[in-house]
């Protein structure tokens, strides 16, 4: 090469350098303008899932057998067709909150979801995700309270909680405003089923179906104990089931919600069936033996109108499976 | 069949099953598999816990059973576990064959011996001497423990996190498991390694301290790499793919060479053979070490040991709440006798609770299992890490064992508690700043629950008056499963942490 370059090198370089400075400049000006840290924006909008119009707002079916109760108490509400149409992605939330054997009654009976899965497939869902962020190892509580075998033998899938599975929700107004929950499958979801097991609590006496959507959480939802009865209200005004379903097979009386020993756990063999979740709960909290009056977040629920406390007054069908 | 082909294929067999084995750890997928078997098979094991507890640990016929096995092989075939099983001496040797010179010259010159391989019996005689003084240093070198800790602590999870972040299911269950330091474990394996691109199998032929204790033994091999002066034309083509330098073509160095077969498959002529019983006289023994060089080294060893000994080995004694050890572990000073720090425990726990430990303990405890529950809890019925330990420094419980309802060995039946929780009351919600929480209580997995609350009236400082649950711990029940201080919601040290048992009367 020349000492001089030539008319053509000398714009070719020129060229290059120019194009590269402006590339460098467009990246940079197109960084500048992303959202920076801490502006997330506003949180992903969940659907309404709630069941609207006629039909009977809870059932109470008594029996021993998990699948015969399910299939009882859905035929009385209506049948699975009220609430899973063709072509449905039905999320269904059991509580799988612990790394423990079924008997413990510290999570959902495997029968019932299972049960709960196996009339959803029939009556056409496309999907049905069962999903929960437990409070212990994910896989080994899905694994050993038998929930992972029982929807999947069913015919649904188990997603567990994965980090990209969480994202901001709104809520505006809302205690959860903002919190990260499990809004990307709640999302894909065209119905919401919860199946809550009947469970003492330490904080809140009783954890029952409301309570239960508190796995639908992530972050550090361990700060809400501060202001539960709050919390679980938001939680009942947050995630709107299309049906809830509080397992009653065995009842954790004591020593909850963990329980742990066989003298926690007394056979109920009852299951309720509610699209109004308040009356559900109130229901619940008799099988624990508390008036359901004498539980504040029960309140807080019925005045920001997610349903009715006095659940006798909605005269529940009670039947024997 | 050449008998290198036969070589590679045992090479490729051992390490896929190495890996297997420890991906199969990776709770759940244990389900009886004997995961830990490479580390009951390494001689240097048996022999320094023997060292260090005058006893060859085992269950039943297997564990370090096989470790025998292994040395008794040497002694027939010489180091045949080096060139044909050690799934790390593969690693070694996948390496240089990747990056090390083809050229036969550079080869040679890359296969020639050196003062410098005479270091790793220096080594074994530095740990050796520890053993005997009950300070258990092999894991820091040895093949078997180096590769386990480096692939659980390391490998592991940068390949989860990358297989999670195309979308895959990761190699652990639940989510990708972290380990402070990993970067300096995994540093170490890029190092050694890395270093087989200067001289081929650098680790083995100058650091390996369980190569040095098979070198010891092969002097006894009853068959041998022989070179038959008579046949042999001189052109040391032998010397080319000798993966020991062991120098085939001058006097055969019987302690260094790993049985790999290069030179016998190399030989144009024939001239070298693999024999019953060959003449001695083309071949040396023994290490090229001083027996007063050797002596001076082990009391060198003694020395440096009783040192490190001191520089912080009284974690027993200081029962500082950083050292909390799995369930099941003996009693402090004997798991250090037992402890490999292998790290397989941490593979194998399906919580992420089991963190090897830094130098805060001192260099003794370097590397061992220890207990965060900041991150993670100690899941009560889990017994795993106890399955997977090769020398029973965490005694082998069952579930029902460890919960205290069926009787050990030993014929005790009470519950394993790995320590105990206390409150930091000037941090707790309830205590001090007049907020109601308990989750602590929530998640006590004991029944009835360790942790139970008074029910107090308090009156606030703005006059109103409050009723608040405020915590205790029950000493008699809580078993220091973490979980309590794991879902504390305070930011930065929880206000229930876990410390070193509290005996209950």
């Amino acid at each position: 090469m020349s000492d001089h370059p030539t008319r053509r090198e000398f714009l070719l370089r020129i060229g290059a350098a120019s194009a590269a400075a402006a590339g460098v400049a467009g990246v940079a000006a197109w960084l500048a303008g992303r959202p920076g840290s801490g502006a997330a924006g506003p949180g992903t909008r969940l659907p309404d899932f709630a069941t609207a119009g006629a039909g009977p707002p809870l059932v109470i079916a008594r029996g021993e057998d998990p699948a015969r109760l399910v299939s009882a108490g859905l035929e009385e509400m209506g049948g699975i067709g009220r609430f899973v149409s063709k072509g449905d992605v039905v999320l269904v939330k059991p509580n799988a909150a612990f790394d423990r054997p079924p008997w413990q009654g510290a999570t959902t009976h495997p029968g019932v979801l299972a049960a709960v899965v196996a009339a959803c497939v029939r009556a056409g869902a496309a999907e049905v995700l069962v999903t929960d962020n437990p409070i212990h190892a994910p896989e080994s509580a899905f694994r050993k309270s038998g929930l992972a075998k029982a929807a999947e033998d069913a015919g649904g899938k188990v997603l567990l909680p994965a980090e990209n599975l969480f994202a901001p929700i709104a809520a505006p107004g809302s205690l959860l405003d903002g919190w990260p929950a499990l809004a990307i499958p709640l999302r894909r979801a065209t119905k919401l089923i919860g199946i809550a097991p009947v469970k003492d609590h330490n904080l809140a006496r009783a954890s029952l179906g409301m309570k239960n959507l508190y796995g639908l959480l992530g972050g550090p939802r361990n700060r809400l104990h501060q202001r539960l009865d709050e919390a679980i209200a938001a939680l009942g005004a947050v995630f709107r089931p299309t049906l809830s379903i509080l397992d009653g097979v065995r009842i954790l009386t004591r020593n909850g919600p963990t329980g742990g020993s066989p003298e926690d756990v007394v056979p109920g063999n009852v299951l309720a069936f509610g699209t109004d979740p308040v009356a559900a709960d109130a229901f619940g909290a008799t099988l624990l033996r508390l008036d359901p009056a004498a539980l504040p977040w029960l309140e807080l629920a019925e005045a920001r109108g997610l349903g009715t406390a006095d659940f006798r007054s909605l005269s529940p069908k009670e039947i024997d499976a | 069949m050449r008998i290198a082909n036969v070589r590679v294929v045992c090479q490729a067999a051992f390490l896929v099953l190495f890996f297997a084995a420890l991906y199969l750890a990776a709770a759940p997928r244990i389900a009886g598999y004997p995961v830990s078997v490479f580390l009951e098979a390494d001689p240097l094991t048996a022999v320094t816990t023997a060292l260090s507890t005058g006893h060859l640990y085992h269950e039943g016929p297997s564990g370090l059973w096989i470790a025998v096995g292994v040395l008794i092989l040497t002694i027939l075939l010489g180091r045949a576990f080096c060139g044909f099983v050690c799934p790390f001496g593969t690693l070694h040797h996948l390496t240089h064959r990747l990056g090390f010179s083809r050229k036969a010259k550079a080869r040679r010159d890359g296969n020639a011996y050196r003062p410098l391989w005479r270091l790793k019996y220096w080594i074994l005689a530095v740990f050796l001497a520890g053993a005997a003084l009950g300070l258990l240093q092999i894991g820091l070198l040895d093949p078997i423990a180096f590769l386990t800790r480096a692939v659980t602590d390391a490998v592991f999870p940068a390949v989860d996190s990358g297989l999670r972040a195309l979308g895959l299911p990761g190699i652990h269950p639940s989510a990708t498991p972290w380990f402070p330091g990993a970067w300096f474990i995994g540093l170490l394996l890029v190092l050694f390694l890395g270093l087989n691109l200067w001289k081929p199998r650098f680790f083995c032929r100058a650091l390996c301290p369980l190569g040095a204790l098979l070198g010891l033994f092969s002097r006894f091999a009853l068959f041998r790499i022989h070179r038959d002066e008579a046949t042999c034309n001189g052109c040391d083509l032998c010397a080319t793919g000798c993966e020991g330098a062991a120098e085939p073509e001058k006097r055969v160095r019987l302690s260094e060479c790993m049985v790999c077969m290069n030179c016998y498959e190399d030989c144009p002529e024939g001239a070298i053979r693999f024999r019953f019983l060959p003449p001695q006289a083309g071949e040396i023994a023994g290490p090229e070490v001083g027996a007063r060089r050797a002596v001076l080294t082990a009391a060198g060893g003694f020395a440096l040991m009783a040192f490190l000994d001191r520089s912080g080995g009284s974690l027993a004694a200081s029962g500082g709440p950083g050292v909390i050890r799995p369930p099941g572990s003996l009693p402090e000073e004997e798991f250090l006798a037992r402890c490999l720090k292998c790290d397989a425990c941490l593979n194998v726990c399906p919580t992420n609770v089991l963190k090897p430990a830094t130098l805060a303990g001192g260099f003794e405890g370097l590397w061992t299992p220890v207990l965060d529950f900041r991150s993670a809890y100690c899941e009560v019925t889990c017994t795993l890490c106890g399955q997977v330990c090769p020398t029973g420094a965490i005694e082998r419980l069952t579930p029902a064992e460890r919960q205290g309802l069926a009787p050990r060995r030993d014929g005790r039946t009470e519950v394993t508690r790995v320590g105990t929780a206390s409150y930091d009351r000037g941090r707790c919600l309830p205590w001090a700043m007049d907020t109601p929480c308990v989750v602590c209580e929530e998640v006590c997995p004991v029944s009835p629950k360790a942790i139970f609350t008074r029910e107090e009236q308090v009156a606030a400082r703005d006059g109103t008056v409050r009723r608040l649950g405020r915590p205790y711990v029950d000493p008699a029940r809580c078993v220091g499963c973490g979980i309590c201080e794991k879902e504390c919601p305070i930011r930065g040290p929880a206000a229930i942490r876990v410390g070193s048992l509290i005996t209950a009367i």
